[in-house]
């Protein structure tokens, strides 16, 4: 099962470096998003909650538009008949689609959030590494997960592009708060505050929970 | 894989015992029975509509059947399919590649999918007349050049099942011939074949099945079938 | 299959219940201190909340039965009662709206974990019946509505545990009830609406269950006295129309 989600992961990271569907379209749209926020908040610069929610709302919103894309070469170019007819267990699509996904939401947090740095916070912003690396790491894997779930319940639908995201948010809602309740202190104004451990504890949970469901459930999304 | 005992050379290729499958409250295939030796060739006809492609997809264990009894290299679909998986090459009308991929990539993927090693390829590729496009994603290739691809990606891993959907469709003479030996009759395994070209269908099989409207028009071995009793299931 | 077995006993019993617990609501329960008469919305809210909650995980159960079993009778048991919990759910943000304009002055309050997870979970469920519509196939749209009543069903308790962290640290319960305990009346006359509710919840699910069903075998009672030929097709439905 490895060699088959080794295989999967590079055929996909290949994909993306040749067609550039994805990360630069999630990218762009972080970086808008950050300035819409500034007009539409009329703040130059954010600090504690307010900048949490920002960068948050603004990740999951991205991470939505690649959960869009993320099964749609498989469905348009038959990779799901021709991955379905090798000798491999077929829960290796969800590992390696969700290792995947957790790729390109790195790639694009290694951008987007300097970017919300230089950006929009405000100058004497707390420390920030390695507390939000933490965050930002574990917060990823939910997204991953259960990014990659409703992604493969919707691409088989009609109107796939809406039905992703109405399922997605609410699902991710508890990363959200999780993750912004994390990440408030470390973004406040006078410096960084103490950090609320138990918030990544929650994340853990809500990781470990979808992990193992996702891995239990997705086989009967492939079968005919 | 799991390593199975390896089919007894008796073992039938294709068994259907009254196969049936709906599309929801669509009948698509009703009460399809036939055996199918190891090695040997079934044409299939039938107009657009009467179930040749859901039957091609059952075999193939993407789709399950509804009704009667299939056993695909002695592994019964859906419960034992997993025993089959593998072991069987699709050439659908899809090509099953990658477009943005090269033609290289696409093949050494569904290498290691199925775990073949990847040196295999350069001769396959070299066969079928690639060489030259070998490394040029599939997007650009024209289309007999896509379908002498996906020839290459349905039976890079040996199989010992064939199910084909109009291979030579697509293909200049100069394609056909080159590609004999991965899919016609020397290559080997137990084949499929639909095909709209009775002659050529007729020719090249050892037992027909004709299909209309889902049910089993004809079963009989080709020698016995001619072009009108195919013809007559197009009308 | 039989569904509607019992039916006239629930029915009863759910009249029952729900007219004495009105009878208790009206009659027996004490007036709230500071919220008056109107805090006795509690005893549909609340009842309809929990009630709400325990058949969205029930959908989710019935939901892994259906992908283990194959049995088609699961995921119409699942869907009915999603369909009736999201109902439920309705009424339990409406009453709660309610609630909180009389009680607080405002439509909405984000201080009442329960409510603003009510809000959450219901965004989630009201794509159910979408997804189910937009899978023409009927065993897939069957599976893959299984899948999301799984996900969704362990979602719940995962959502209100966070929802109610984030808030419980800055906000008091406001539209709890008096603090921890429930002095003796209220807490008859609340087992008794929450009896009541739950009844209601498994006579309606029952009810539809039957009626669903009827028309199911009726149409392939149809199909094998009249032939296919004799039946209009089958629309494009999100509700199962196969067992």
């Amino acid at each position: 099962m490895k060699e088959a989600v080794s295989a999967l992961i590079r055929k996909d990271l290949r994909l993306e470096l040749r067609s550039f569907e994805s990360v630069p379209a999630m990218l762009m749209f972080s970086l808008s998003a950050f300035v819409l926020f500034r007009f539409g908040l009329d703040r130059s610069s954010l600090a504690g909650d307010l900048a949490a929610g920002v960068l948050w709302v603004t990740l999951l919103l991205a991470a939505v538009l690649g959960m869009n894309r993320l099964f749609v070469a498989e469905r348009e170019q038959g990779g799901f008949d021709g991955f379905l007819m090798a000798p491999v267990d077929r829960t290796a699509l969800f590992v390696s689609k969700a290792v995947v996904l957790f790729c390109f939401l790195l790639a694009v947090e290694l951008v987007a959030v300097p970017a919300f740095v230089v950006l929009l916070l405000g100058p004497g912003a707390g420390q920030l590494l390695p507390e939000l690396l933490a965050v930002l790491l574990l917060a990823d894997v939910g997204i991953a997960v259960v990014g990659t779930l409703v992604a493969a319940l919707g691409v088989q639908t009609r109107a796939r592009d809406l039905i992703i995201p109405l399922m997605a948010l609410p699902l991710l809602v508890p990363v959200v708060i999780a993750s912004a309740q994390a990440t408030a202190p470390l973004l406040a104004a006078r410096g960084a505050e103490a950090f609320p451990e138990r918030w990544l504890a929650v994340l853990a949970l809500y990781d470990a929970v979808f992990g193992l469901l996702a891995y239990a459930v997705f086989d009967f999304l492939l079968e005919d | 894989m799991a390593t199975t005992a390896p089919a007894t050379s008796n073992t039938p290729a294709v068994a259907l015992e009254g196969l049936g499958r709906a599309y929801g409250e669509r009948v698509a295939l009703r009460e399809i029975s036939l055996t199918l030796p190891p090695g040997a060739t079934v044409a299939v006809f039938g107009a657009n509509g009467a179930g040749k492609t859901t039957l091609l997809r059952i075999l193939a264990g993407l789709l399950r059947p509804h009704a009667g009894r299939a056993t695909v290299l002695g592994a019964e679909l859906p419960r034992e399919a997993w025993k089959a998986r593998g072991r069987v090459g699709l050439l659908g009308h899809e090509p099953l590649l990658y477009r943005d991929l090269t033609v290289r990539e696409n093949l050494r993927f569904h290498a290691r999918l199925h775990g073949v090693d990847r040196d295999l390829l350069p001769s396959l590729i070299e066969q079928a007349g690639l060489a030259a496009r070998a490394d040029d994603p599939v997007r650009t290739l024209s289309r007999g050049m896509t379908q002498r691809a996906a020839i290459c990606r349905a039976v890079l891993h040996a199989p010992e099942l064939l199910l084909l959907d109009e291979p030579l469709v697509n293909l200049d003479p100069g394609g056909a011939l080159a590609v004999a030996p991965l899919i016609g009759r020397e290559a080997g395994p137990a084949r499929v074949l639909i095909s709209h070209d009775a002659g050529l269908g007729l020719a090249d099989a050892d037992w027909v099945l004709g299909l209309r409207g889902g049910r089993q028009a004809i079963w009989a071995p080709a020698a016995q079938v001619g072009l009108s009793d195919v013809r007559g299931l197009y009308t | 299959m039989t569904f509607g077995r019992g039916l006239r006993a629930l029915s009863i019993a759910s009249a029952v219940l729900i007219t004495g617990a009105f009878a208790l609501v009206f009659f027996y329960a004490p007036n709230d201190a500071d919220q008056g008469f109107v805090q006795k919305i509690f005893y549909v809210h609340v009842p309809m909340a929990i009630v709400a909650l325990c058949g969205f995980v029930a959908g989710g159960i019935y939901g892994i039965r259906h992908l283990r079993s194959g049995d088609r009778a699961d995921d119409l048991r699942s869907y009915v009662a999603i369909h009736i919990s999201l109902v439920l759910a309705v009424g339990v943000l409406i009453t709660g709206s309610l609630w909180a304009r009389a009680a607080w002055g405002q439509w909405w309050v984000w201080d009442e974990p329960t409510l603003v997870s009510f809000l959450i979970v219901f965004l989630l469920y009201a794509c159910y019946q979408p997804l189910r519509f937009s899978i023409e196939d009927p065993a897939r749209q069957a599976r893959y509505a299984s899948v999301f009543a799984i996900v969704a069903g362990a979602f719940v308790p995962l959502n209100f545990m966070a929802v109610r962290m984030a808030e419980s640290l800055v906000h008091p319960r406001v539209l709890g009830t008096t603090g921890g305990a429930m002095p003796g009346d209220m807490r008859i006359t609340f087992l008794l609406a929450l009896a009541g509710m739950a009844c209601l919840f498994v006579t309606l699910w029952k009810y539809e269950l039957a009626s669903k069903s009827a028309t199911i075998q009726l149409r392939s009672l149809k199909r094998r006295l009249a032939g296919d030929d004799a039946l209009a097709p089958l629309q494009r439905s999100s509700a199962p129309q196969r067992l």
